[in-house]
């Protein structure tokens, strides 16, 4: 059976995207190989590691657990998308001087995983960012230092406004 | 891993949706949050050769209040079943269940339709909607229907949907006043399925007697269990530490686990006692007017 492509118009850190998809296409390929955003990283490929997290209208989705056909119309936020005008973001800043990352793979998921949690929950407890991240793993195992950065930026956050 | 190829549509409203279903039969499935269908199509237990999408129905992802009931357009997603403050005044067990289910990812895409349909046994939904009493409304190329979950769920992964009936929204009573309720979940790793876990809502008389109570039982059988020879020690009776003992070691009885990989048969037979009296003690405090926080175990 032929898979008839669909059109896709999909909205990437500001930028609209129109775009011929086969529906099998995951939006985490969208994104690394037709958009060529390669900071979205796949890791498990089924659900569990939140490497791939994204935000699509505001909230974390596992890009790797659904088809770009799905997000015909959305608003997708990635890990490039985070730094403006070349100044990184206060989470980005926490994680740099924190020891929030090691190997790295993991921290793009991570990153946006902590935007959300920081957006719904300016002021979180440790157990909240805990709960708030079990979304994501660190096969580094680096979570004191990563949740010692999301804790930093959450003060930091409050700080500037 | 790739799925295999599909034809996909995303019709605009149910009647489409229906006619979809109705032409393509059993080589079509439905596609509603996709956390639980699409890694069973990229590991290709499911094939599905058209893939019909509801996303692009409106209506369908509304949560109110009408006749003594809450109602869920069957598209509502986990994350704003956690969020609603009729949810979390009215329909406490149902907010536990529900912000048990995954994690925040699988939340913000998982929906409460898709999840009851997929039916898996060690679903959080199915127990707090079983012993909640509600039902769904469904619809098919031969009209509506309304079934309650034992109904719905017939077995694991086995729903009594005909090939293009679809669930449109889940109907859940509010417990009067004088009702307490609460769902426990033990979970090993975070994000995980249950090992087992209860929902417990009870209704207590001015004097403390117990007058109505269903007990739910998850992850311990293929589908969710209700242990109506435990709510039977309890009915008409004042709670006690033994009758609530005795009445844990019924639901036990009740349990019909399996052994696998998140443990024997005979642990979870017991985690069910443990959390049956876990919850029964919250539930009462609940009944009771008491605000009790339920955290992951």
């Amino acid at each position: 059976m032929p898979q008839a492509y669909r059109s896709v118009e999909i909205t990437v850190n500001g930028l609209t995207y129109n775009r011929q998809v086969e529906p099998r296409r995951l939006l985490s390929d969208f994104l690394r190989e037709d958009l060529d955003l390669r900071g979205t990283h796949v890791g498990c490929e089924h659900g569990i590691c939140g490497a791939c997290t994204v935000l699509m209208n505001g909230y974390t989705v596992r890009s790797c657990l659904m088809f770009a056909v799905q997000a015909n119309g959305a608003e997708i936020t990635t890990i490039e998308g985070l730094a403006k005008n070349g100044k990184l973001h206060p989470l980005q800043e926490a994680f740099w001087e924190n020891h929030g990352l090691q190997c790295g793979f993991c921290t793009p998921g991570f990153l946006l995983s902590a935007c959300e949690l920081l957006e719904r929950n300016p002021d979180p407890t440790e157990e909240e960012v805990r709960v708030g991240l079990s979304g994501n793993m660190c096969r580094c195992t680096g979570y004191q230092g990563i949740v010692e950065s999301v804790l930093a930026a959450a003060s930091k956050m409050k700080a500037q406004k | 891993m790739y799925p295999q190829e599909f034809e996909y549509f995303c019709p605009e409203t149910l009647e489409d949706a229906v006619g979809l279903l109705s032409k393509y039969g059993e080589e079509a499935r439905v596609l509603a949050g996709g956390q639980s269908l699409i890694p069973l199509m990229k590991l290709r237990l499911a094939s599905p050769k058209y893939l019909i999408h509801l996303g692009g129905i409106q209506g369908l992802s509304t949560i109110e209040e009408q006749d003594g009931m809450i109602s869920f357009g069957a598209l509502t997603r986990h994350a704003e079943v956690e969020e609603s403050s009729l949810v979390q005044a009215k329909l406490p067990m149902m907010h536990d269940a529900v912000s048990m289910i995954g994690d925040v990812q699988i939340r913000n895409l998982g929906t409460i339709g898709g999840c009851l349909v997929h039916a898996d046994p060690a679903g959080d939904m199915a127990p707090a909607l079983l012993a909640l009493g509600a039902r769904v409304n469904t619809l098919s190329s031969n009209g509506k229907r309304t079934l309650k979950i034992h109904e719905l769920i017939v077995d694991a992964y086995s729903t009594d949907l005909g090939e293009d009936e679809v669930v449109t929204r889940v109907l859940v009573p509010i417990p009067q006043k004088g009702s307490g309720g609460v769902y426990l979940k033990f979970e090993r790793r975070a994000g995980d399925f249950a090992v087992a876990s209860v929902g417990v809502q009870i209704s207590l008389q001015k004097d403390g007697t117990c007058s109505e109570i269903a007990v739910a039982l998850g992850a311990v059988g293929f589908t969710a269990i209700r242990a109506r020879k435990a709510e039977e020690l309890l009915r008409g009776k004042q709670v006690d530490d033994v009758l609530a003992k005795q009445a844990a070691d019924q639901a036990s009885a009740e349990a019909d686990p399996f052994s696998d990989i998140r443990g024997s048969a005979e642990y979870k037979r017991h985690l069910v006692g443990v959390l049956f009296q876990r919850a029964l003690k919250i539930a009462l405090k609940r009944a009771g007017g008491e605000e009790v926080d339920t955290v992951h175990l």
